[in-house]
């Protein structure tokens, strides 16, 4: 759960500020600060050409570089988050979510989108790391739960992509019940023969992990990804020794037998429409 | 007996009963009738106290050291425990206990989480976090359970799930996520009661069930007051203030109808009469039975699963 100091880097290269920059501007690479031409980026899926940092995007991105074009609908954005405990810490989360709102110019860290790859139909619950960390609220939790829904009833295949530092800590008990409740929801889907796909990119951890992101009838990651339950700081203060060299990684978790396979990002919009291909045992277009 | 801040005034009224009981001692005044009084005194001050309790307070005794621990209920309240060990993958986690036992006669599968009294116990016990093959011998348990249509009794009492390095190598998220998934499903009655600290995912992960019980004095919440003062407040001072925030209390719990009932405790806490305790213990849980096993599976399932399904606070 330590989203607060990667809010700030959240917001620094949030997809709203990313939108307003003009084509011919440059993108700098958080990684490696040497610079792309912006409209290159986005061609290259927001991966950079020169050190393969895959750039923490947004739900309006993976969209972008999933479905096919013109085909995505979003679902359920009328769902909206309240503050049912009247959370105060540093600051009322009231004020908190108000802000975060007119920043971002999203309603919650998640959408759900329904659309086509390479013509065959996709439910994808995306978070955004740019709200509150992506943490997971009772908001995340009901559209995913809904998204599931949907998939199980249209028999469309469910994605979700992760990114988040877990449960979000002001809606206290009310997040941490949304692992029971999407855990629930996708035994469901997996009793009506549903695929689920789960995508984890950087950052994924705490309860977002220990739930739905664990779950994937196949588990797919983004390369470098974070992916852990406990946080690399709180393993790090419990055993009082710094952590090996790619402890927590994606390519540490395929090794250890949670990710089926690593996939960069210039090529995921191809593994999916394979493997809906192969689901659907319908020949791939040529 | 330890004594916490927020006792004092029973503390002070205990010294008085005890020096006035030595004046008794010397036999010289008949004190009999002030006796009476501050025994009273006694009962209704704790009785105002402990019904008035803060988030923090809860929590402090919920980890009182000589509160009873799952392996005390399964002692007391059941019978003819077999205790089963090892998830049949990496080992047995001794944070994670169960095996089957009878209640009133009924057969039923009890897994808790373990805690340990002093130093060496609490390192055997891994302070009653497990690592992931501690949720994996549950889930086995579970799963055996259900083959032979027996109900499941969790015991719910974690400061968290292990945090470590091979935790992670085994896959703690994974293990956690499989649980919930599992428990959702299960075609047995599952009773899951949280009898001291409810922490997270840890506690969540033995904790999807038809009947979510806490006991008075214990918390639970998607993280610990301390851990959430050192995030928000990014300082260890502000536990108490996050505890209040957390409304991590049983009441509170209740009102947001995140779980089901609340299990009274003796006064001043189970630890102060443990024997008391496990009497309503067994009460509730064969009150819990009753009501279960009466219902089909899909029953069961249906309706665990919409009550799970309705936790939540938004806007449409
Ligand atoms: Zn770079």
């Amino acid at each position: 759960m330590s989203w607060f100091k990667r809010v700030k880097e959240g917001i620094t290269t949030s997809t709203s500020d990313k939108k307003s920059v003009p084509d011919g501007l440059w993108h700098k690479c958080s990684r490696c600060k040497k610079a792309t031409l912006s409209s290159d980026h986005a061609v290259n899926k927001y991966v950079c050409m020169h050190c393969n940092y895959h750039d923490k995007i947004g739900s309006r991105e993976y969209f972008e570089v999933i479905f096919d074009e013109g085909t995505c609908k979003e679902l359920y954005s009328n769902i909206k988050p309240t503050d049912p405990l009247e959370f105060k810490d540093t600051k009322a989360y009231k004020d908190r979510l108000a802000e975060t709102i007119k920043k971002t110019g999203m309603e919650d860290a998640l959408r759900v989108g329904v659309g086509n790859v390479d013509g065959l139909p996709l439910v994808i619950a995306c978070m955004d790391f740019g709200f509150i960390g992506g943490s997971m609220g009772s908001v995340v939790g009901e559209k995913i739960a809904r998204a599931i829904d949907y998939g199980r009833e249209n028999r469309i295949p469910v994605m979700i992509i992760s990114k988040s530092g877990g449960a979000r800590m002001m809606e206290a008990a009310f997040s941490l019940m949304q692992m029971a409740k999407t855990s629930a929801k996708l035994a469901l889907l997996g009793q009506a023969g549903v695929p689920y796909i789960s995508l984890l990119t950087d950052p994924t951890t705490g309860g977002v992990t220990a739930s739905f992101a664990m779950l994937g009838d196949i588990n797919i990651a983004e390369p470098e990804a974070l992916i852990g339950f406990a946080g690399p700081r709180v393993i790090r203060e419990t055993i009082g020794k710094d952590l090996p060299k790619g402890f927590q990684s994606s390519e540490f978790l395929l090794e250890h037998g949670f990710v089926d396979i690593i996939v960069p990002r210039t090529e995921l919009k191809q593994k999916l429409s394979t493997l809906l291909h192969l689901w659907a045992e319908k020949p791939m277009a040529v | 007996m330890a004594h916490f801040d927020f006792e004092k005034p029973i503390q002070e009224l205990e010294d008085q009963l005890k020096k006035v009981r030595e004046v008794a001692d010397k036999g010289k005044i008949d004190v009999t009738a002030s006796i009476k009084e501050l025994e009273e005194k006694i009962i209704t001050t704790k009785r105002e106290l402990y019904s008035n309790l803060n988030g923090w307070q809860r929590v402090q005794i919920s980890r009182h050291p000589d509160r009873p621990y799952t392996l005390d209920y399964v002692e007391n309240c059941f019978e003819n425990f077999v205790e089963m060990h090892g998830d049949r993958n990496v080992k047995d986690d001794k944070a994670m206990v169960g095996g089957f036992a009878s209640i009133n006669g009924k057969t039923v599968m009890v897994i808790g989480h373990q805690k340990g009294r002093n130093t060496k116990q609490r390192q055997y016990r891994n302070f009653g976090m497990p690592n992931p093959e501690g949720y994996r011998k549950a889930l086995r348990l579970m799963k055996l359970a259900e083959k032979l249509n027996k109900p499941i009794i969790t015991f719910i009492d974690t400061p968290g799930a292990s945090p470590g390095l091979e935790a992670e190598e085994r896959g703690q998220g994974e293990a956690i996520a499989k649980n919930l998934l599992e428990m959702s499903v299960l075609k047995v009655p599952v009773i899951c009661i949280i009898i001291g600290e409810g922490a997270s995912g840890g506690a969540l992960g033995i904790g999807v069930g038809d009947k979510v019980m806490m006991m008075e004095n214990t918390w639970y919440s998607v993280i610990s007051p301390e851990s959430c003062s050192s995030i928000l407040w990014r300082s260890w001072e502000h536990k108490e203030k996050a505890a209040d925030a957390l409304k991590l209390t049983a009441n509170d719990m209740l009102k947001n109808k995140l779980i089901d009932g609340i299990i009274q405790e003796p006064l001043g806490g189970a630890h102060e009469n443990p024997t008391e305790a496990y009497q309503i213990m067994k009460q509730e849980i064969d009150k819990m039975l009753a009501e279960l096993c009466a219902k089909k599976s899909d029953e069961l399932i249906t309706s665990r699963i919409e009550k799970f399904s309705a936790m939540g606070a938004f806007t449409e």
